[in-house]
């Protein structure tokens, strides 16, 4: 899960000036997921191509100037994924190499260092996009990339209530702590459950509120958006950059 | 990053970038994105134009109740997936189409999870577990009485089972797309050990939230719809025998679906040190390693037990998920009769 100092979406936009942050949001996601799926489909032993992706990456963070810490904070947040993948070396099957006493699996070992590299840079790079983009923004880009109005909607909606959520949580779990209820084994979880059941019943019945107060101010089923600015062609030139480079780093390999 | 974490997210399956290989990959994100769709419709049509509120403060609720700690033993904490209680809560349509809205922000947002692992990662902790828990909890719904008792009972049970098939589900993909030399007998075995334990305790909290919301809006409950309100006037608040109960119920059957499993558990280890005439196809591996990868035969090649513990997998899975989606179909229809 998310780790909490890594949540509350107000702290995963930095706010800047860079020529990143100005970047039309719609051209930074599709950037982002070329970049991704060309990072996903490398092979793994051209560790090259690998290199020019980070060589990228450390670009584009460097132009949009955001703290090292920051980024590499947020990118703990794969690293249990990762360390799952450090087992495969020891329980892969195949050719065996001697490292430190230990007898490991060669091709365990390269997929490990699959895993991390592709993991790594498929998380920085959505790191970056993020930290350099305002949630209502990503909101619109994802709109404006045809993705289906209402999913976007629920998106802004689930946004606009995780905070109060996890606050509500929070306090009742406060009020339960301060009641001296501190469960320890499973089977003492009941409080807490029950705490959950209500905040469901509490979404639900906020929920139908808000569509209530929608339905007054005219909401007929769609959301009506606010701004019309759309990616110029230098926007999209600009954000195809990783994804252009790291293809180029693909044939370049591929090549020779 | 303690002990406990990693569990959680190898049970949270929210896998990074280059976890399967690229046909595999391609093709849950195909699936997801035609269930999706499907639900998407299904959803505007069940909640008409409240889905957009309701779905996404049952989103948000979603994303908050996965980071609720609930004990587990001796202090440690785990937490909730939520496939089924969402499924069961809303309806199969919408509560997929939430989870699944969890689990494309979780990596779009919070890069929990990679982007191009979102397909598998979305029918493994959204589709399957919705679906699957959906058809599950009507089956057990007909075995238990049709009181909240038996709501609640059959919700655990659901609930509990639906992350082992999601275990089975990534296991299947393993076999399919494995990008590392690990059989799928050592996958699948260490997945559904793992995940039949993270079962008892989502069944436990499953249960005991279901039984929260009927005690207070048992109308908001979609999978007790049939329950007359007069009927759940009369009853008395469940005791928590019950629970003890139905923990009990859950350990068995996922004991014995694992019994039957253990055998298969312990020879992936074993053949670390074999070398199975290992000639690797790394170097053009962009998409040469189709849907039979060696890696897949590889994990095949010895026992015709794993090739029928796999095809069981599919066809049970197929079959849970299948009947999930016709009886949600079927609910989508306009009758007031939803419950057998």
């Amino acid at each position: 899960m998310t780790s909490p100092t890594a949540f509350g979406h107000q702290h995963l936009h930095v706010h800047g000036t860079s020529p990143i942050h100005r970047l039309a949001p719609e051209a930074k996601l599709l950037g982002l997921l070329g970049f991704v799926i060309t990072v996903a489909v490398t092979p793994r032993q051209w560790l090259i191509t690998f290199a020019i992706d980070a060589t990228v990456l450390l670009g584009v963070f460097v132009v949009a100037r955001l703290k090292a810490r920051l980024v590499l904070g947020r990118l703990a947040a794969i690293l249990p994924f990762v360390a799952f993948a450090f087992l495969f070396p020891f329980v892969g099957d195949g050719e065996t190499t001697s490292v430190l006493g230990f007898s490991l699996s060669t091709d365990g070992l390269w997929a490990s260092w699959n895993v991390l590299a592709k993991a790594t840079l498929g998380a920085a790079a959505s790191i970056l996009v993020t930290a350099t983009t305002p949630i209502p923004e990503l909101l619109a880009g994802l709109s404006r990339l045809r993705v289906p109005a209402a999913v976007v909607a629920i998106i802004g909606f689930m946004f606009r209530y995780l905070d109060l959520m996890v606050d509500e949580f929070g306090r009742m779990r406060r009020a339960m702590a301060a009641r001296a209820y501190n469960p320890r084994w499973l089977w003492q979880s009941r409080p807490v459950a029950s705490s959950a059941g209500a905040l469901f019943v509490r979404t639900y019945e906020r929920g139908e509120r808000v569509h209530d107060a929608m339905a007054a101010r005219g909401f007929a089923g769609a959301m009506p958006t606010l701004s019309e600015a759309s990616a110029t062609r230098s926007d999209w030139l600009l954000a195809a950059v990783p994804s252009l480079a790291a293809v180029a780093g693909l044939t370049i390999v591929g090549l020779t | 990053m303690c002990a406990q974490e990693v569990a959680s997210l190898i049970v949270g399956m929210h896998a990074p970038d280059g976890f399967l290989d690229p046909s595999v990959t391609a093709t849950m994100a195909i699936v997801a994105a035609v269930v999706l769709g499907k639900a998407l419709r299904a959803s505007e049509v069940e909640l008409g134009e409240r889905c957009v509120p309701l779905a996404g403060v049952c989103a948000a609720f979603v994303f908050a109740a996965q980071m609720v700690n609930f004990p587990v033993a001796s202090g440690t904490t785990g937490h909730l997936l939520g496939g089924a209680l969402a499924a069961i809560l809303l309806g199969p349509w919408v509560g997929s189409l939430v989870v699944a809205i969890v689990v494309v922000v979780q990596a779009l947002v919070f890069a929990d999870g990679g982007l191009t692992a979102l397909g598998y990662n979305t029918v493994n902790m959204a589709i399957v577990p919705a679906f699957a828990g959906w058809a599950l909890f009507r089956v057990f719904r007909r075995l238990f009485p049709c009181n909240t008792s038996g709501v609640v009972s059959a919700s655990a049970l659901a609930a509990g089972v639906s992350v082992v098939l999601s275990a089975m589900a990534f296991s299947l993909q393993w076999l399919f797309g494995a990008t590392a030399p690990v059989a799928f007998d050592t996958v699948f075995g260490a997945m559904v050990g793992v995940h039949m334990l993270i079962g008892v305790g989502e069944a436990v909290i499953t249960g005991l939230v279901v039984a929260a919301v009927m005690a207070s809006r048992p109308d908001l409950v979609i999978g007790a719809a049939d329950l007359s309100p007069i009927q759940l006037a009369e009853e008395p608040r469940i005791a928590n025998r019950t629970f003890a109960i139905g923990a009990v119920l859950v350990a068995l059957v996922l004991a014995m679906v694992v019994s039957q499993f253990a055998a298969s558990d312990p020879d992936g280890l074993e053949r670390i040190a074999e070398d199975t005439g290992f000639a690797t196809t790394a170097d053009n591996q962009l998409f040469a390693d189709g849907l039979f990868a060696d890696y897949a035969t590889r994990g095949l090649d010895n026992a015709g037990l794993s090739l029928a513990v796999a095809g069981s997998t599919g066809v049970l899975l197929t079959l849970t998920v299948g009947w999930g989606m016709a009886s949600a179909q079927r609910r989508l229809r306009p009758a007031p009769s939803i419950q057998p």
